[in-house]
């Protein structure tokens, strides 16, 4: 399976293009990694992507149709900041099973203590927080994982931890993945291929 | 000095137990008061024209009337209907406000047709509004309960549209939709739990302004009918015995219903302070 973007266009102000005419491919079966400038507009491409932006130009496609908005979507976004995807007034456990509810062992290789799921998010630090964002976008139904900045605020031990169980369930499972990240070396490591969004956005 | 604030109970206390103190204080006053109005059964309060107009005594500590009737039982009715109305009125002007920031939520037209309706009621004086609404529904408990909760469900749905509109706009709800929830879900699972503490809190502080508002348009006569043992009734009735000196049949009545009014407004504050301490702080 291909996702595939084709030639978007947005701009949140109108005389201020943030994409142009930008077209972007990821296999199912292959990580592609993405680099460029702060503020350049990766987490904008992101989130046309993954259908948080909506009135945006050209076509997000899978296997070229288009995606039923109203259903599971396929394509998940991890964000770089977990906490605010997380209701405040909500424990762990439903914050988790509103996606869907992972095996023992999966939330084991995240290293997602049995004991977090009793806690409300303000309990959590933001490396916690984040294994449970990313157990939760890896529901059946995903097909691709856009990962913005997932593991900044992870210490190295942790983020190899976090991104070789990632990496190895998306493998399993048939999940692309488009890895976005300022940190090169790690691109180098977990990526098959590695755009720079400069060559790729024609402003 | 230090042993001696050490045997008061109420410096081992921290500011929460405080809080829930002061609230259980006022809940057992409010239900005490309300519990002898309902062992009151008005046939029982005794006109006996041996004892009419008599000032305050230790056997009639709030006076008796014109008719030999004694006050404080009279008042007490009176509180307990105060407080039975305003009840009534709060909780549903809540759930209007509630369903008005609801249907606003849903949909961009209710969402104007929402903004619109705040502004329109909020613009009309309250008491008039009220009066009109009251006299339209034939006075009478009915019209003074939905009088009073048309007029006061502005506020409330003011503060949950604004306070919904962001819950909607966060990451969480985006990323609800994205996981296939509908709207009625999301408004259900995320939204209510997140404004529950505004709608309980709100609740509370539309008590005192249904008590007084009652209180004030069956006083002026578009409210209850003279026969109920209303405190605005006992009010108005008493105004043609002040000029012969029964300050009393005044007085007291009046000073109860404004410490209740009080009581309710404390009760909301010290509610929002349990339930939201972020707020109280500021
Ligand atoms: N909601 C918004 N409204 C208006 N402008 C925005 C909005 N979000 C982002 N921008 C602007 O769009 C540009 C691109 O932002 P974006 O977050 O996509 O950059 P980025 O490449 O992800 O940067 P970083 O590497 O720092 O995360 C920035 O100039 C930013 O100021
Ligand atoms: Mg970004």
């Amino acid at each position: 399976m291909y996702l595939n973007a084709n030639n978007i266009s947005y701009a949140y102000k109108k005389n201020k293009p943030i994409l142009k005419n930008l077209s972007i491919s990821i296999p199912d079966n292959k990580v592609i990694g993405l680099m460029g400038d702060s503020g350049s507009g990766k987490s904008t491409l992101c989130k046309v992507i993954s259908g948080y932006i909506k009135n945006y130009t050209g076509t997000v496609t899978l296997d070229n149709n288009l995606i039923e908005t109203k259903d599971f979507y396929p394509i998940q976004l991890i964000f770089q900041h977990p906490e605010k995807t997380m209701n405040p007034k909500w424990k762990m456990h439903k914050v988790l099973s509103e996606s869907w509810n992972p095996p023992q062992e999966l939330m084991d290789t995240f290293g997602l203590k049995d004991n977090w799921l009793g806690r409300w998010p303000n309990e959590l630090s933001g490396g916690e927080l984040q294994r449970f964002s990313i157990l939760r976008a890896l529901n059946p139904k995903t097909k691709f994982i856009i990962a913005d900045e997932i593991s900044t605020m992870l210490d190295a031990v942790t983020q190899v931890q976090i991104w070789d169980a990632l990496l190895d369930y998306c493998k399993q499972n048939k999940i692309g993945i488009l890895a976005v990240s300022h940190d090169k070396e790690l691109l180098e490591v977990i990526a098959d291929d590695i755009l720079l969004f400069n060559e790729i956005n024609k402003l | 000095m230090s042993s001696l604030s050490k045997l008061n109970p109420l410096n081992s206390m921290n500011l929460r137990q405080k809080t829930i103190l002061l609230i259980g204080l006022i809940v057992l006053l409010l239900v005490l008061v309300y519990a002898s109005s309902l062992s009151i059964d008005p046939a029982n309060i005794l006109t006996d024209f041996t004892l009419r107009n008599q000032p305050p005594s230790f056997e009639h500590l709030f006076g008796t009337d014109w008719l030999g009737r004694d006050m404080l039982t009279r008042t007490i009715k009176g509180l307990g209907l105060s407080i039975f109305i305003g009840a009534v009125a709060s909780i549903l002007s809540s759930i209007l406000a509630i369903i008005m920031a609801f249907i606003s939520s849903v949909n961009k037209y209710g969402d104007v047709l929402i903004a619109w309706l705040i502004d329109f009621f909020a613009s009309i004086p309250h008491l008039l509004l009220l009066i009109m609404i009251s006299i339209c529904l034939g006075k009478g408990a009915m019209g003074v309960i939905i009088g009073v909760a048309c007029t006061h469900w502005t506020s409330l749905a003011r503060v949950l549209r604004v306070e919904i509109k962001e819950i909607q706009t966060s990451e969480y709800v985006q990323l609800s939709e994205k996981f296939g929830k509908n709207k009625f879900w999301i408004a259900k699972e995320h939204i209510l739990i997140l404004v529950i503490t505004q709608v309980i809190v709100g609740t509370l502080l539309i008590f005192p302004h249904a008590i007084m508002h009652e209180a004030s348009i069956t006083f002026l006569g578009f409210g209850l009918s003279p026969h109920e043992p209303a405190i605005g009734i006992i009010l108005s009735e008493s105004m043609s015995y002040l000029t012969t000196g029964a300050w009393w049949l005044a007085v007291f009545p009046g000073v109860m219903l404004l410490i209740i009014v009080l009581l309710f407004d404390i009760l909301g504050e010290e509610v929002e302070k349990l339930l939201d301490p972020t707020k109280a702080q500021k």
